[in-house]
């Protein structure tokens, strides 16, 4: 066995040491062409020669050259491993991320609380089955009044201190912004010829008072009906019950106490036992000692108002409720001034 | 109305802490707002009641005494400045220590003792002032001859007041007597009604007064007595007090009598000078139209013919149910008092006190409806008084002119009806205790009903479910189980402008907006700046009569200006961009109709854009941050929309654009006029988008347009076109979107828009992103290069593109 072609040995260190200081992948590439080169690389070439070397010599040259190659090959695939983990490892030392840099900003807007408070609210009653309807802002003293059963000489009527719109129809004053929402009890059952009735409808309402922390002149109110024969005062205990539950915790208590609006009787309020002071501070702004916050007005509708709507109101009955969203969003968000809301300072809003 | 526990007492026994009373009267009577409690701080041992011994001169001083006293523990010593100190009163004594107030400051103060000019004083003398009683500190509080000298003072003196809102259809409750007979029917208390025995010693009344009702439909009832020889003078301390603490001044014994007893029953009454009463003759009737009357005020009031007066022989006397005139009144020198006690229709008291602006004790009461029983009873309970407390002799009989009497309505209650309402059975007993306590006369007729008949001061009580609230509130909302609602769901109605509008509030949110709602009451200089003058109705907007503030009088025909203050308000704030919107209505004037309620977006964005750092940025937000937001929203909502340019009021020509649905406009996306935002205060170039939800109702799809992903892979190619440089984008989108070539679809886009060097002038260089797809093949280069040709020669054709380069 003669020894190994000299050429080999001296090509392989050569190569060797070549891919050994290739410290990047254009290196690596450089190493390739000059080795492995289609045409002029050197290994091919080595390979190629095997056509000069004498024929009882060939096999010895061609094995040795072929192990060679392989080796080399292996070789450079090991070095681009290496220089691949190197570059990973790199990456998570002196190229990590500081992660408490902050992110890139997103414009991202938000709803209104107001928004916000309502559509929670719409949504606890729309899983009771409560369809969600509209009705003008801008209201007939009809529908707001009479047809509610607050005639014009009542002193019920001091309830609602009116905003009227400056327009005479047949001599008569009688276009008004709506104080409450409860004109659309009537609108709902006009349009609706047989119960069962049962919607919720929210809009803005308007009060000609002064406005402070816990009153504001604009108001959104969410008006509850539920029309049908078998219509219960304890069923509106179980409804309002569900939505306070859904708003303020499920650990909620609810208590009606008596209350008087023209539109329904029985007529109650209703209260939410006090979840800042838990019915323990006799300071506290929320519910000012008494463990109870009074959230909202409710009742029966009134027979009258059923027979007005062309029901027989010996079999049906309902009931109905007014709840002001804002004050909704104040207590579930301890906010402590209705003001806030429609003010529209960013600095406020951005936070909800 | 104010609520003495001592007063309430007189009527119920009343056991429970006051909490507990106050809850109680919460959860079924009315609304207790709050009490106080007089005496809280008087300790029992520090402040009690003496009598004066004896009143010397101070040695020192002209104006102060020395005061002998024996407050329970032997005789004391005491200097006094009061002038009405006087040996025999029973007044309250003050020891070392005592927490009172100043004096002059009414500070909480705690009481030491020091020699005055020289001499030692071993306690104190109060006034009101000094006991927190009231602000009186002329002189000392002369107590009742029959206290005990040496009690605590809190026994005597010391009471809670509560205060109370009563319902507006509850008369009842606007005195004491309505609340005693609450309490006892939620206590299980027993009543006790107020003495309304006297002797009848007088002449006969029908000799001393006549009376007449000219209008039956506004007095239902009217009650006159006279009183002979009556002794003017000061009403007793008790019932001074009561007055006191109801927030009424005492005036004299007649005047108070008369006030005490609307107090304690709820029905005013009102005593004439009988001797000043012309011609002996009273007649309630309406008004002369202009008549004219000076009222107990000294203000002189004029009087429509709807106003119900009472006169005598000369003329009016009394605005009925209101006030009385200043012709008539009692004063120190009445001898003979005529009582007048009455029953006015609740509509028309009403009306009268609003029209005259006048709103007394009295009207507030008769605005709510009086049972006209009630007039007797309280004409009976002031005679027991009179006689008791003027010295005077009641006339005998009553005159009682009644052409309102109705018999006693009977109300029939079903039990089923009790269950159907409330949700639960209440047992017949419960519902006759309930009823008669508050003092219905309620018969239970087998098998399942009630016959009740209201008490006479409950005409509130017309139906049924009148009488069932009264059962429930007494009985207790707490024994009301929760219940699920049964039956079946209504049919559903849609309403796709309100889903549309929420969809639209959701994605404006997406696309970066913060929602805002502002008042949509504003005012007209503000609404004209944003309104063309052109637009008839944006420009006659609704006014309201009686706004809360001068710039809350106009309905707003259109937000712009709403949001565009928001903007300026919060841009001092902001260092960076803003984007923000609201949805909400414009109240467009319709002849003799409501108002058209128009639902519309309007946003408003402006400013720097941000860094990678959330700094403001070199650039700024554009006309293409406005019109990409609008075209993610329409995208999504799935409705195809060209812009054109458009001119409008107030928004900068040639940067404005119309959201157009084939040839229908949507809404609008532009600059605002650098103008206009200056007049809101904005010095950025500030743009505004604005979506009209009814209009774009009608073109939502039904559902969205669905394409399967295509198995075939797209061929994409881009297009460097050089056209005319007024020639607009979409014009070139639109030839090419609609090329149709061997049932191959073309989606462009442009990415780039370029002029300068290298593209001649007057002409501009479009870059489009092609791409190809056939739902049945792959294409190849050819089929591509084919179509492509066939649309070139189409863009040259329609509007003179040519090829970049080519």
């Amino acid at each position: 066995m003669p020894d190994v072609d000299p050429r080999i040995e001296g090509l392989r260190t050569e190569a060797l040491a070549a891919l050994a200081s290739a410290s990047d992948e254009a290196g690596l590439e450089q190493w390739r062409i000059t080795f492995f080169g289609r045409q002029d690389g050197r290994v091919s070439a080595l390979l190629r020669s095997i056509r000069d070397v004498p024929a009882d010599q060939r096999a010895a040259f061609g094995a040795a050259a072929n192990a060679v190659k392989v080796e080399l090959e292996g070789a450079l695939e090991a070095r681009q491993e290496g220089l691949k983990s190197a570059a990973l490892k790199a990456l998570t030392t002196e190229a990590a991320l500081d992660v408490t840099l902050p992110g890139r900003p997103q414009p991202l807007g938000r709803l209104h609380p107001v928004t916000q408070t309502m559509r929670d609210c719409l949504t606890a009653f729309q899983e009771m089955g409560f369809r969600v309807a509209e009705g003008p802002e801008v209201e007939w003293a009809r529908y707001n009044f009479d047809a509610a059963r607050i005639p014009e000489d009542h002193p019920a009527r001091d309830m609602w201190d009116t905003i009227w719109v400056n327009t005479l129809i047949d001599g008569e004053r009688n276009m008004l912004l709506r104080t409450h929402t409860t004109p659309n009890q009537v609108r709902v059952m006009e349009r609706t010829p047989e119960p069962p009735v049962r919607v919720v409808v929210p809009g803005k309402c308007y009060r000609q008072e002064a406005t402070d922390a816990t009153h504001e002149w604009m108001l959104t109110q969410i008006e509850g009906l539920a029309v049908d024969e078998g219509v219960r005062m304890t069923d509106l205990k179980g409804v309002l019950y569900g939505w306070a539950r859904k708003m303020f915790g499920a650990d909620r208590k609810i208590i009606f106490h008596h209350s008087y609006f023209p539109f329904v009787e029985p007529g109650v309020e209703m209260a939410i036992d006090c979840f800042i002071c838990r019915g323990s501070g006799s300071a506290c702004h929320t519910c000012h000692g008494t463990g109870w916050i009074e959230i909202l007005g409710a009742g029966m509708v009134h027979p009258e108002i059923i027979e007005n709507a062309g029901y027989d109101s010996s079999k049906v009955t309902g009931f109905a409720f007014g709840l002001g969203v804002e004050r909704v969003a104040l207590l579930r968000w301890g906010i402590e001034d209705i003001r806030n809301f429609y003010a529209n300072d960013l600095r406020f809003l951005s936070q909800f | 109305m104010k609520l003495s526990l001592n007063w309430l007492r007189e009527f119920v026994d009343v056991d429970m802490p006051v909490p507990e009373l106050a809850r109680l009267l919460i959860d079924a009577t009315a609304e207790v707002e709050s009490w106080e409690t007089i005496g809280a701080n008087w300790e029992p041992d520090k402040i009690r009641v003496a009598r004066v011994l004896s009143v010397e001169p101070h040695p020192n001083a002209d104006r102060l005494r020395l005061v002998t006293v024996d407050a329970g523990s032997g005789t004391q010593q005491v200097v006094c400045g009061a002038p009405n100190v006087a040996a025999g009163q029973n007044v309250a004594f003050a020891s070392e220590g005592a927490r009172l107030r100043d004096g002059h400051t009414g500070e909480a103060t705690v009481l030491k003792l020091r020699p005055i000019r020289g001499v030692e004083s071993a306690g104190m003398v109060l006034s009101e002032k000094e006991l927190g009683l009231s602000e009186e500190h002329e002189g000392i509080l002369v107590l009742p001859d029959d206290a005990v000298v040496g009690r605590p003072l809190v026994e005597v003196l010391g009471d809670v007041v509560f205060d109370i809102s009563t319902w507006a259809n509850r008369a009842d409750l606007l005195g004491v007597l309505g609340f005693g007979r609450e309490t006892a029917a939620l206590t299980g208390k027993a009543l006790r009604e107020p003495d309304r025995t006297y002797s009848e010693s007088g002449r006969n009344v029908e000799e001393l007064v006549s009376v007449t009702i000219d209008a039956p439909d506004l007095c239902r009832r009217f009650t006159a007595s006279v009183i002979e020889g009556v002794t003017i003078g000061p009403s007793p301390q008790w019932m001074q007090e009561r007055l006191k603490k109801a927030g009424m001044r005492p005036i004299n014994n007649v005047v108070d009598i008369t006030n005490y007893v609307m107090l304690e029953t709820g029905q005013p009454l009102h005593a004439f000078d009988h001797d000043l009463v012309r011609g002996k003759q009273i007649v309630a009737r309406r008004a002369i139209p202009g008549e004219k009357l000076v009222t107990l005020d000294g203000i002189e009031r004029e009087f429509d013919g709807e106003m119900l007066l009472i006169c005598d022989g000369g003329g009016p006397v009394g605005i009925a149910g209101i006030m009385g005139g200043g012709n008539s009144e009692v004063s120190e020198s009445t001898n003979n008092v005529l009582l007048e006690v009455a029953n006015f229709r609740a509509g028309s008291i009403r009306r009268t006190s609003t029209h005259l602006k006048l709103r007394t004790e009295a009207s507030l009461r008769f605005e709510k409806g009086i049972g006209p029983e009630m007039a007797e009873y309280a004409q009976r309970r002031a005679l027991h008084l009179f006689e008791q407390l003027t010295g005077g002799k009641v006339a005998k009989g009553l005159v009682d002119v009644y052409p309102g009497k109705q018999p006693r309505p009977t109300i029939v209650v079903e039990d089923e009806r009790i269950a159907r309402v409330l949700g639960i059975q209440v047992p017949v007993e419960d519902v006759r205790r309930i009823l008669t306590d508050l003092g219905f006369v309620c018969h239970f007729v087998p098998p399942g009903n009630y016959s009740v008949q209201p008490p006479d001061w409950r005409p509130d009580v017309e139906i049924a479910d009148d009488v069932i609230e009264d059962i429930g509130r007494i009985y207790g909302y707490d024994k009301l189980p929760a219940t699920m609602l049964r039956g079946m769901l209504p049919v559903p109605e849609p309403n796709p402008l309100m889903d549309l509008r929420e969809n639209v509030r959701d994605l404006a949110v997406a696309a970066g907006f913060q929602e805002v709602i502002t008042y949509t009451l504003t005012e007209k200089a503000k609404l004209e700046r944003v309104v063309s003058p052109a637009d008839a109705a944006r420009m006659s907007p609704l006014d309201v009569v009686n706004p809360v503030a001068a710039q809350h009088t106009y309905l707003r025909t259109t937000l712009r200006s709403s949001v565009l203050d928001t903007y300026a308000a919060n841009r001092r704030h902001a260092e960076t961009g803003l984007r923000l919107f609201e949805i909400g209505l414009e109240y467009l004037p319709t002849e003799a109709d409501l108002p058209h309620e128009r639902p519309v977006l309007c946003a408003i964005l402006g400013g720097p854009r941000e860094t990678r750092w959330g700094r403001p940025g070199p650039e700024r937000l554009d006309f293409f941050d406005a019109k990409g937001a609008v075209e993610a929203i329409f995208d999504h909502l799935g409705i195809r929309v060209t812009f054109a340019p458009r001119a409008e009021f107030g928004l900068l020509e040639g940067h404005t654009a119309e959201v157009l649905a084939g040839k229908e406009p949507l809404g609008l996306v532009a600059q605002v006029h650098p103008e206009t935002a200056a007049a809101f205060d904005i010095d950025e170039p500030v743009f505004l988008v604005e979506l009209w939800l009814e209009d774009m109702v009608r073109h939502l799809p039904e559902r969205p347009e669905y394409l399967a992903p295509s198995k075939f892979p797209e061929v994409r190619q881009d297009l460097a076109l050089v056209l005319d440089g007024a020639t607009p984008a979409g014009r070139v989108l639109e030839i090419v979107r609609s090329h149709r070539s061997g049932g191959v679809r073309i989606r462009a886009d442009v990415f780039d828009e370029y002029r300068g060097p290298g593209v001649p002038d007057g002409k501009k260089s479009l870059a489009l992103r092609l791409r190809f797809q056939a739902e049945d093949r792959t294409l190849t280069d050819n089929d591509v290069a084919k179509i492509q040709q066939g649309l070139v020669v189409r863009l040259g054709k329609e509007i003179g593109a040519v090829l970049r380069g080519g």
